[in-house]
């Protein structure tokens, strides 16, 4: 029998069977931790290997994205701790300046079509845009990882969903992941992979496959793959990871454990409300909600291409007098390219407040916090209670939420 | 070598209208303010404590306790501290209808048992596991016993990996030996 994307990658991992359901020992290309969860490794390091080293210097990383600088003594000390093991073990950090570790990682290269990365980030499954084989772990599956380069991992069975129909601007890809994670739930997809297919699927930039592929963790999923795609866009992703894109295709005759259709025609912007990624609801249901504050930026839209689709409702306006605009690049390098193109002052003309490239939103240490009442319309992937205090937090995309900036209450970009 | 049966007092994960919750995340079982912690002693007193309803867990909670979970129990973030949590107490096994995937890794590495079994919610609806029953499970053949109403259940057993790394207490005590 064939095998699906995620049989085949695991498979160029291990000499045992990749099927799925089966528990196969596989390498891994690439281990890294962040400033959460790195000084953890640090200290499971030290106390189970002593001076050891690791596996792999060269294939073993930090990157700080949590609390950029450092903004609180205890992160200043976990990220410090992190230092000094990686100047011990000449491990590359990529420090509190870079950004979303995930994303450095794709925009290095070290995460590419095929590869194996694990870290300590629940969203590193978002690798899946590029076709890599991501996966967030906690810290002493990451000790291991950093001193053996190996880890124990079920086979997942594999879903294929394919997307009928098509949408256009101002619905986004940010839209469409809500409107599968309603359709889905955190059932469907549960333990396993996925694999996007049809039209609205093959014809997704990088960044909408980011924004897809990060919310495969809301749906309980294990990782998310695109296998179809365009000669050009297979160009860019070379041009953008200096290394070339080839990811393996799951085979004709593979089996996959359930195939669901989604209709997306014409479909309308969409918000997930409080207090579940899954409770999504078209924009229109939930016209008129006050708001106090919204953020642009996450793992899920914290690339250009987001930016500038929220430069593209706030050009010329303001953000409304008492709104709250947060807004923070993934990474330095979205951050430079921002600067360089006029979006990122055309964003603080509108009266955003730019901060500096890391998890923002999402994380409670940086921006990412909210007072009891507060209602916050984020394009994080989030809004558990309590995730990012007490207030309550509404999904959308960068255009719902500029478009919601501006008028005070949550509304859709056409209604601007 | 280490015990197989875990005997215990049943913690059953309800809401107010008495039906198991279902998406409990690591923030609800953790939460993220006390995410500088790192001293594991220090983590049990904030088990379950941001979730409504059960935030005195932890005063309540004794060595031995079970806990039965809804689906998807520790969905969420990669923490460890949601799984080091319950060790910290000594609670003996978590048994949901599934784990949130790092969540289950995070347990399984741990040599801390987490059971899946898809008929749980029919044992709570029928009533063969109830709040505060004493009951006994058989980690490596799922079977379990309750021992309050004399009444017998199933859950998925450990899996190869997972009782090699339970029986050596932990995944780095396993990696020594291979």
């Amino acid at each position: 029998m064939g095998k699906t994307t995620i049989e085949k990658i695991i498979q160029l991992h291990t000499e045992e069977e990749a099927e799925a359901g089966k528990i196969v020992w596989m390498d891994l290309d690439v281990r890294t931790a962040r400033d959460f969860g790195g000084p953890n490794v640090v200290k499971n390091f030290r106390r189970e290997y002593g001076n050891e080293p690791v596996a792999s210097a060269e294939k073993t990383f930090f990157t700080f994205d949590l609390c950029t600088p450092a903004c609180s003594l205890k992160y200043a000390d976990n990220q410090q701790i992190c230092r000094d093991f990686a100047r011990e073990q000449m491990i590359k950090v990529f420090d509190v300046d870079r950004g979303i570790g995930s994303h450095v990682l794709m925009e290095e290269g070290l995460a590419k079509a095929n590869s194996s990365v694990v870290g300590t980030d629940s969203h590193l499954n978002i690798l899946g845009a590029v076709g890599s084989f991501g996966q967030g772990m906690g810290d002493v599956d990451i000790t291991f990882a950093f001193k053996t380069g190996k880890t124990w991992f079920e086979v997942p069975q594999t879903v294929k969903v394919i997307l009928s129909g098509d949408y256009s601007p101002p619905t986004s890809s940010k839209d469409l992941t809500l409107y599968i994670l309603k359709k889905l739930g955190t059932e469907k997809a549960a333990l396993r992979a996925v694999e996007f297919f049809g039209e609205a699927a093959k014809k997704l930039s990088l960044s909408g496959r980011i924004t897809l592929c990060s919310m495969v963790t809301e749906m309980a999923g294990i990782i998310g793959f695109v296998p179809e795609f365009e000669r050009a866009f297979q160009e860019d992703v070379a041009a953008f990871s200096g290394t070339p894109f080839d990811p393996v295709q799951p085979d004709e005759d593979c089996s996959y454990a359930d195939v669901i259709e989604i209709d997306v025609g014409g479909l309308p912007p969409q918000v997930a409300a409080p207090e579940a990624p899954t409770n999504v609801f078209d924009v229109s249901d939930l016209k008129g909600t006050r708001i106090d504050s919204g953020f642009i930026g996450s793992c899920t839209n914290g690339r250009i291409e987001d930016f500038l689709e929220a430069y593209r409702i706030l050009k010329g306006k303001k953000v409304k007098e008492d709104i709250m605009l947060k807004v923070v690049p993934a990474t330095k390098k979205v951050y430079g390219e921002l600067l360089k193109n006029g979006i990122l002052g055309g964003l603080f003309e509108s009266g955003a407040i730019i901060d500096s490239p890391g998890c923002g939103g999402c994380a409670e240490g940086m921006v990412g916090l909210t007072g009891e009442g507060e209602v916050q319309v984020s394009t994080g992937n989030r809004n558990f209670p309590g995730k990012q205090g007490k207030g309550k937090t509404y999904l959308a995309s960068p255009a719902v939420v500029a478009a919601s900036c501006v008028m005070g209450q949550i509304i859709s970009p056409e209604d601007v | 070598m280490r015990g197989t049966i875990q005997r215990g007092r049943v913690w059953i994960l309800l809401d107010e209208e008495g039906r198991l919750i279902e998406d409990i995340d690591t923030d609800q079982i953790f939460h993220n303010q006390f995410l500088h912690i790192t001293e594991m002693s220090l983590m049990g007193q904030y088990a379950l404590g941001n979730l409504e309803g059960w935030s005195d867990f932890s005063q309540q909670a004794e060595p031995g306790d079970i806990i039965i979970a809804g689906r998807n129990f520790g969905a969420g973030s990669s923490r460890q501290q949601a799984v080091d949590c319950f060790i910290a107490l000594g609670i003996g096994l978590i048994a949901a209808p599934s784990f949130g995937a790092i969540y289950y890794r995070n347990a399984v590495n741990s040599g801390f048992p987490v059971l899946r079994g898809l008929g749980i919610e029919t044992l709570i609806t029928e009533k063969i596991l109830k709040p505060g029953d004493v009951i006994e499970v058989n980690l490596r053949s799922g079977e379990g016993q309750n021992i309050s109403q004399d009444k017998v259940f199933h859950l998925e057993p450990m899996n190869p990996v997972q009782e090699s790394i339970f029986l050596a207490e932990g995944l780095f005590n396993y990696g020594k030996t291979l």
